[in-house]
Order: C-alpha cells, then structure tokens, then sequence
C-alpha cells in the first residue's frame, strides 16, 4: 500500500513534502501528490507516516490500498 | 529549489545553552515609564526614552515603534507556507486568522518572486523600511525558502531591515542563521508558559518526528519558545512577543507571561484580541470563544505597561501585507502585476524620500512638545479617549467617510498617548453614506468622547452628536498629538467652568469581519 493526497483538502502548504523520508511528494497543479512507487508508508523510517503526522487538515493523507502492503527488503 | 534538500545549508549548530544562560545579563529593554501615562519606546516614544543603538534599529519600523508607524511602511512575503503547530485560532485553509486578515489566502510565492516584488514595492513605496516574513505557516518550518529569500533581498537591497515572526518550536535551531542573516528583530508568538492553558490553544505540535499533543505539546513549545528568546536576547537581536488574548483562557495568564518574556529581555510585547467568527472555521470559531472587547484588551495592556513596553498599534496583518499599518496595498502587487513590473531600485531617492519623512516627524515631534508644555500645570484626573481619522504622517488627514480604521487616542494632563485602533466598514460607499454603515462605526468608538476628522458630512455629524460623540473637523489636515492636546485643554476649560459635563463612555467593538480594501 501507499498513501495518497486527497487534492480537494490539500492547502499545498507544503509540510508533508520536507519531512517525507523517500522524497516521494512533490507539487502538481497546485496540490501536493505521493509518488506510490516511492512511497513506504514511513515503514524502517518512523513510527508514523510523517504526511499524516505533519498534514494541517485532517484525513487528507490516507491509504491508498489499491497498493500492496509496502515490503521492506529484508 | 526543493526545500528538504536546501535545508542542511541553513541549518545552525545548536549553541550549548549553558554558555548562553551564563550570557544573559539583566533586561536589556529600554526603561519605561510605565503608569505616568507617558509613552515609553515601544509606545509613542522618541530618542531619548532608549538606548541610541536601539533606537537605531526600531526608529524606521512600523512594528516596533508605534510614532514610527504613522511615517513608515513594511511588506511580509508569503513564502512559508508550512507549519510545525496548530493552534485553536488558526484554521490552516486560510492564512492564520489572528495574524492576517481573517478568511483569506495570501498568495504563494518563490523566494525569487519574493525577491522581485521586494524591489518593486522599495521602488513605488520609498517609505517602505522592512521586509518581514511572517508565514502563512511558520517561516522557520521553512528554512530554506525563508533564509534563501532573506539571501536574495540582503544582496539587491542592502538597506531593507529583515524581520520574522515565528511560533518558536524550531526557533533555537536557527539563531545562528538569523544572525548570520543580519536579521534584527524577530517576533515570537507565546501565548503561555503553563502547559496546562497551552494543552486549550494547541492540539498538538509536530515534534521529532511525531505528532504530540496535550500537555506534552504545550511543554515542548513553551520550553523552545523561552529558549529560543533567551537565545536571541543574548545575541543583541530585537524581540517582540506577540500573545493573543483569549478571553476565560489565558487572559489572567497573560500577566505572567507579560512578567516571563520580560526577565528574557524582549523589547516589546503584543497583546492581540483573539479573532473568531464561526465563518473562519478555527475551533475557537466553531465552539465560540470569544474575542476581548475593547475595554478587556485596553485593560489587560494597561496593566503589563508597568513592567515593560506594549505594543497596541498591531492590525493582525497577512503574510502578504504591504502598505503603512492600517492600509493594505497588496492588491497592487500581485505576482502578475510584478512581472510585467519595470523595477527601478533607487537608494539615493528613497533616502532623499525618507530625509523628507525624518522632517516631517521632527516638525511633529516638535509641535506636539510646545503644546505640551501650554498642559503643563493642569492637574485633572480625568481622561478621556478620542479617534482620529488618518491616512498616515501623523496627520488628521482623512474624510469621516473614507476611513476603513480610526486610530484611538488617551488624552490626560500627560498628554495624548495612542492607544489602539479600529476597523470600521466604509461608511461611503460610492458617495452616500450608509445607516447601517454609521451604527457599526459608532459602536466601534463608541468608547470616545470625540472623533477627529478632515472633513464630515452634516447627517453623520448629527448621528454622532446624538450618540454623545463630539465631531471635529476644525484640526484638519493638523498634527495628531498636537490638536488631541489643545482639544483636551479646551475640553478641560469647559468642563471646569461647567459648561459641559464630563461623561464617562461605555465599551466598544473590536472588530471580527475580515478587511476589504477599498480597490480590491
């Protein structure tokens, strides 16, 4: 799985993008999108997905499970 | 330029806090002389109430002398829009509420961009003295677009002061770069240091990583935020505290925070009425905390004058203001109207502009010095507030009509000392005047025994006359302080031959609704 930007809450305010670990997040139209391929959900990095601990509104970054579960490479 | 990876280049080396602690000497704030009534340096001040070499650094700022504010102009640059807290009063869709004009979002811009309208603003504004950035989040949660942007304006307008105002969570990380940066006076907003009250004004903070909230939150920021004053304090760089006022919350708190930053040295502090319509759509809004009113906030400011300098002439600007206090010409400066720009930055004009400026405020100083000794000698105990309609210089130089905002006076035998502002609706719209118009700039006086005008219609004259407030126009285009002084003289006359008699006015309304600009 990875997680997702809901466009229509996002206030581009920009903070998920400097604390996310994959440098997954970047700004498109206006809104800030994930990356799915780089995202790891945070997993090996902290104990919450830094999008969702730093996001200003709450439920915009949410799962996206039409991902499979991230697997770190053991 | 990416933010996360322009980060390490600003980052500071942490200062060990002991050197710093051993370093802090005593207050180094200028003497009030709080309770005479008397205007103190963060008030109405002059030279010589303060050290020459802060006197310096706040005469030409508008957000650090209140007798600076009427001559010169600042602009905030919106380029950070990230945030490392939320607050109670911020709802994070707009600009912060209580810092900005409620319910709108300033416009994002690059550092670069930020850069270009600096220069363009310096050269259509030549009082325009300080570039602040204040947000729309928290500039020190960006690091590198604040200090890239502080880099850029250093290196093509050498003669702007630079400011920020921050939170203070991540403040001691970057003393060292602020220092580095010449950036001289920085704000901090603290609105507790009891993480009991702070656990109501903050849900969490980010921290390290993860979200903290509660109690535990308000302990980390209130900690950071002390720290990150002593630090600056103790590397001669100029703090003003910012506070907002909520009522039933922190305002007896206030108090003790007023004491705290104080014995840290902060040169000025900002006792800000709390912002919260439902509309804005902060959770002070929605659960509907209310704001102070006018004699709440007056109150609570009086009673910290004692202890230190306050700052009553703040409008809760936006991140993207420009203009002198009380104006907002950031309409005229939006990034496409820059773009198109022909910027020509002339030092040499506007230090010719700003010599003119200086001569102006000599004149007024002046005046309003020989009419202050004609006061000398009379003894009453009573004073009285007066609001005054002004474009700026000092002057009463605005139509009753036309003003978007009246700047309140406190006229006693120590002479005439502002003490705060208020927004109004326009009350000509178009030409005619409005009923509904008048009654809210009554109630926004309603506190003032007169209302200083360069002109009034005659309907709203009578109105204001029946609503026991005295209209004046016989200043016009006068100084302030001056024409206050000999009106309270008169006043005084008067009431001591007995041919009026003095009453004591009621309360008034600070006002909620968001500002429009009159050419928005």
């Amino acid at each position: 799985m990875a997680y997702k930007i809901v466009a229509s809450q996002c206030t581009s305010c920009s903070a998920c993008e400097a604390e996310c670990p994959n440098v997954a997040i970047s700004e498109k139209n206006g809104t800030f999108v994930i990356n799915p391929k780089k995202c790891t959900e945070c997993i090996g990095h902290f104990d919450i997905p830094q999008c969702v601990a730093v996001c200003p509104v709450d439920n915009t970054c949410v799962i996206d499970t039409s991902y499979p579960r991230y697997q770190p490479s053991a | 330029m990416d933010d996360s990876h322009s980060f390490d280049a600003y980052q500071s080396e942490p200062a060990a806090l002991d050197d710093i602690m051993q370093k802090i000497a005593e207050h180094k704030g200028c003497g009030t002389t709080g309770g005479s009534g008397k205007a103190s340096c963060g008030s109405g001040a002059g030279e010589g109430d303060m050290p020459a070499d802060i006197w310096e650094k706040v005469k030409n700022h508008p957000c650090y002398s209140e007798e600076a504010h009427h001559h010169y102009a600042r602009m905030h640059v919106a380029v950070a829009p990230a945030c490392n807290i939320q607050c109670n009063y911020c709802n994070r869709k707009y600009d912060c509420a209580n810092e900005s004009r409620p319910g709108v979002v300033s416009e994002k811009l690059t550092p670069e961009q930020a850069a270009k309208k600096v220069l363009a603003v310096a050269s259509a504004i030549p009082q325009m003295t300080v570039l602040g950035i204040a947000g729309p989040g928290d500039p020190l949660a960006n690091p590198g677009k604040t200090f890239r942007t502080f880099e850029l304006i250093s290196e093509a307008a050498p003669d702007i002061k630079l400011c920020l105002s921050t939170n203070g969570l991540a403040l001691p990380d970057h003393v060292e770069t602020i220092k580095r940066f010449n950036v001289d006076h920085v704000t901090i907003t603290i609105n507790m240091t009891d993480p009991d009250i702070g656990a109501e004004i903050y849900p969490w903070v980010f921290w390290k990583h993860k979200r903290v909230t509660g109690k535990e939150a308000a302990k980390i920021l209130t900690d950071r935020q002390l720290q990150g004053l002593e630090m600056l304090t103790a590397n001669g760089i100029l703090c003003k505290v910012n506070s907002v006022m909520i009522p039933g919350i922190n305002d007896d708190h206030l108090v003790t925070v007023n004491r705290e930053v104080k014995s840290r040295g902060a040169f000025l502090h900002n006792i800000m009425p709390l912002i919260s319509a439902p509309e804005h759509g902060t959770v002070f809004g929605l659960n509907g905390q209310r704001g102070p009113s006018a004699q709440e906030l007056k109150a609570l400011q009086d009673s910290c004058e004692g202890e230190m300098n306050m700052m009553r002439h703040c409008r809760q600007c936006r991140a993207d203001a420009v203009g002198l206090l009380g104006e907002d010409r950031s309409a005229e400066f939006t990034t496409d109207k820059i773009m198109e720009m022909d910027v020509n930055y002339d030092l040499t004009a506007r230090q010719a502009y700003q010599e003119k400026v200086e001569e102006e405020r000599l004149a007024k100083v002046a005046a309003r010095n020989a009419e202050l000794e004609t006061l000398a000698g009379e003894n009453a105990d009573l004073s009285i507030l007066v609001a005054v309609a002004t474009k700026g210089s000092g002057r009463i130089n605005e139509h009753f009509g036309h003003a978007t905002e009246f700047q309140i006076y406190e006229l006693s035998s120590a002479g005439a000392k502002f003490v705060g502002h208020r927004r109004v609706d326009l009350y000509c719209q178009g030409g005619y005047g409005e009923e509904d118009a008048l009654e809210t700039v009554i109630r926004a006086i309603n506190d003032c025994t007169a209302v200083f005008v360069a002109k009034i219609g005659h309907c709203p004259k009578d109105d204001l006359i029946k609503a026991g407030i005295d209209p004046v126009d016989q200043y016009a285009y006068e100084f302030i302080e001056q024409s206050a002084i000999a009106y309270f003289k008169d006043y005084l006359a008067k009431v001591k031959s007995g041919e009026i008699a003095h009453v004591t006015r009621g309360d008034a309304d600070i006002r909620q609704g968001a500002f429009v600009p009159v050419n928005a």
